[in-house]
């Protein structure tokens, strides 16, 4: 290999999976007009989704999609995070457990019988857990999936040594600033925008819906006020269990009030 | 200030709202105004007067609105809807500057050149009239001058449509700014309907107002129009949904602090930031630095932000300095009512609304005004 002087070291990026459906990585492999220049500033060393010819550690970057389901992702985790100087988690099943950890509050044996015809061929932990809740991670991106543009700002942010600009506020912030009309003011829809990160730049309410959650809770959610609000605007206890239980059940579980339990 | 007394009065029919809006677009103006649309009276670009929000009025409460069909065709029986006109003189988000690194290194900025539409706005309520006067103020009266507000605003003309059927969050008597028009309107007007028919009662306040109001068809103003309209402001004057205790707001602010009422407001508050954003007087940005893969590209961009966001108050190394929530409302309120004195010589409140009514759960910057000045008053005098 000959080293270019004008072609300093290009910083190597690896892109790893967990349990999660791979929505995420997609969304890199969206990034159509953004892979060209990408490839040219990093050294994409490891991207299962995109080359069937992994590269060895270490890595500048990491991008981990998908939960820790089991033991062997357990002592993964912990070998790439030992192998990466800058770790960022993708997407609700990364930073959240995701939709799979519904698991967290049942008991994973049954799921085991129904769902597998031979259910002792599977191994699994009892529950679903966010990649933090194994190793330290520098930056969490929440959503499901995570926004193109987050994720390029995320990168390029790395690439420039700078902070990623991804603000911790709510939907409501989005909605107002595309000049949407509040779907819950001004028709009674519940919508969890209230409690609820921004970066999908409010799509559901300009679409007349309401939020419901996918990007995980934000950086101040006040459940206790926001709960009496999806009531009045018509969902049943259910509902509101259902709507907090979707994409970021762990996230909005820990900060739910206490429920009487039924 | 009264409504009826100018001597330039005219008044006009629908025909000469519909010329109005015709002679300003021909004068190269983008006409912005009140229109029916996802239910809701929004602002947005008028192609002409029918687009108006004939017929349609608003019911308004805390953390409510819906749009009604009236029994008449009033054009401006609405008060403030979800946006203000913030939204057009300080847009959400505007590129500053862009630089670009060459293939030698070297580095070229070039600051954003602004050549902003030249706006008419049609149907400024004069609580919103108040509330340009005070974003000029902040924007432009300082140190710190946003030259591409000013040039927005510049060539901004403005149409006071005054008040006849305030809503339920208003309180611009409270503020004094309302529900006549005050100064800095091009033209003002006063819709009028009744037995003698649907006109508006029309006087410039500007050289060029008078100019234009010249080209449409126009009759003098006669006293009955002249009279009817007073009385439709005066009556307005008379059914403001909402009060502010009557004390010196800025002394109630300064005093009450500690008040337990704070508490009992951020258990409530969301922090979701709705009622900045919906505030017609509400200027804060912050920079947003844009770089592209490469590195060789950078934007900065100003965008909307607002005190109830956590990275408001981020001091790098010390995270936010207003945590919880209870500092982040006192912050919004008392910056309203109280600090604004301080900094730009008058209330930051003119009393719209907005923030009562797009708050989703109706916390209403009046009611916990008069808890502050109850707490207050009850502490003063212990029984
Ligand atoms: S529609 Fe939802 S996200 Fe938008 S402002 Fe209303 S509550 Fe917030
Ligand atoms: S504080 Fe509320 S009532 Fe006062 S000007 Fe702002 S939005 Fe209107
Ligand atoms: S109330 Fe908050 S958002 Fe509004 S101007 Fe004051 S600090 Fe800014
Ligand atoms: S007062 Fe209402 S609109 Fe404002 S941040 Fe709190 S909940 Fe949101």
């Amino acid at each position: 290999m000959t080293v270019d002087a004008a072609t300093p070291h290009r910083p190597r990026l690896g892109v790893f999976k967990f349990a999660s459906c791979d929505g995420c990585q997609l969304t890199l492999l969206d990034c159509e007009d953004e892979l060209l220049p990408l490839a040219g500033e990093m050294d994409i060393a490891y991207f299962l989704e995109a080359s069937s010819a992994p590269g060895p550690g270490p890595y500048d970057l990491s991008l981990v999609e998908g939960s820790v389901t089991t033991a062997e992702d357990a002592e993964r985790i912990r070998r790439i995070r030992a192998e990466s100087r800058t770790l960022v988690t993708i997407g609700a099943c990364a930073t959240a457990g995701g939709v799979q950890a519904l698991r967290n509050f049942a008991d994973v044996d049954e799921f085991r019988e129904i769902v597998y015809a031979r259910p002792e061929y599977i191994e699994t932990l009892a529950t679903s857990t966010p990649i933090a809740a194994h190793v330290p991670v520098d930056f969490e991106l929440q959503g499901c999936p995570i926004d193109r543009g987050q994720l390029l700002e995320v990168i390029t942010a790395f690439l420039a040594g700078r902070r990623p600009d991804i603000p911790r506020h709510s939907v409501c912030f989005a909605c107002k600033r595309r000049g949407t009309p509040c779907v819950t003011v001004a028709h009674g829809t519940p919508c969890l925008g209230p409690v609820t990160h921004a970066g999908c730049g409010a799509l559901c309410p300009a679409y007349g819906r309401g939020c419901y959650g996918c990007f995980g809770p934000s950086g101040s959610p006040n459940m206790p006020a926001m709960i009496p609000l999806l009531r009045s605007d018509g969902m049943s206890d259910e509902d509101v269990l259902r709507i907090l239980h979707t994409f970021n059940v762990a996230k909005f579980a820990a900060i739910e009030p206490e429920r009487e339990e039924p | 200030m009264g409504t009826a007394t100018t001597d330039s009065a005219c008044v006009l029919d629908r025909d000469g709202l519909d010329a109005l809006v015709r002679v300003l677009r021909a004068r190269g103006r983008t006409v912005v105004g009140p229109t029916q649309r996802d239910g809701a009276i929004v602002l947005a670009e008028l192609e002409s007067a029918a687009e108006l929000p004939y017929g349609w009025g608003v019911e308004l409460e805390g953390g409510h609105y819906r749009v009604i069909r009236r029994d008449d065709e009033a054009a401006f029986a609405h008060s403030a809807g979800p946006q203000s006109w913030k939204n057009f003189l300080l847009p959400q988000r505007v590129r500053q500057w862009t630089a670009d690194r060459g293939p030698d290194g070297e580095l070229t900025v070039r600051p954003e050149r602004h050549d902003p539409a030249s706006y008419a706005f049609l149907g400024v309520r004069p609580c919103d009239l108040r509330a340009i006067a005070i974003q000029d103020r902040v924007l432009t009266g300082g140190r710190h001058k946003d030259d591409a507000y000013r040039a927005r605003r510049d060539g901004a003309f403005l149409i006071a449509v005054e008040c006849t059927e305030p809503g339920a969050t208003c309180f611009c008597v409270s503020m004094g700014t309302g529900p006549a028009a005050g100064p800095g309107y091009d033209i003002a007007m006063t819709e009028v309907l009744d037995g003698a028919g649907h006109r508006f009662l029309a006087r410039a306040g500007t050289a060029e107002g008078a100019d234009v109001l010249a080209e449409l068809p126009h009759r003098a103003a006669d006293p009955a129009t002249r009279t009817a309209a007073h009385e439709a402001v005066d009556a307005a004057a008379g059914r403001m949904g909402r009060t502010m205790p009557p004390v010196d707001l800025r002394a109630l602010l300064a005093g009450t602090l500690d008040a337990e009422r704070w508490n009992d407001v951020a258990s409530r508050c969301l922090t979701c930031g709705n009622c900045t954003m919906a505030c017609p007087t509400c200027f804060c940005t912050t920079t947003e630095d844009v770089t592209d893969l490469t590195g060789d590209h950078a934007e900065r961009w100003s965008r909307w932000e607002s005190c109830y966001d956590l990275d408001f108050s981020h001091l790098s190394g010390a995270g936010p300095v207003r945590a919880s929530g209870r500092s982040r409302y006192r912050q919004w309120m008392t910056h309203k009512l109280g600090t604004w004195h301080d900094q730009f010589g008058s209330s930051g409140c003119v009393g719209c609304g907005r923030c009562i009514v797009w708050c989703p759960v109706a916390i209403d910057i009046t009611e916990e005004a008069h808890a502050l000045h109850q707490e207050a008053l009850d502490k003063d005098s212990p029984s």
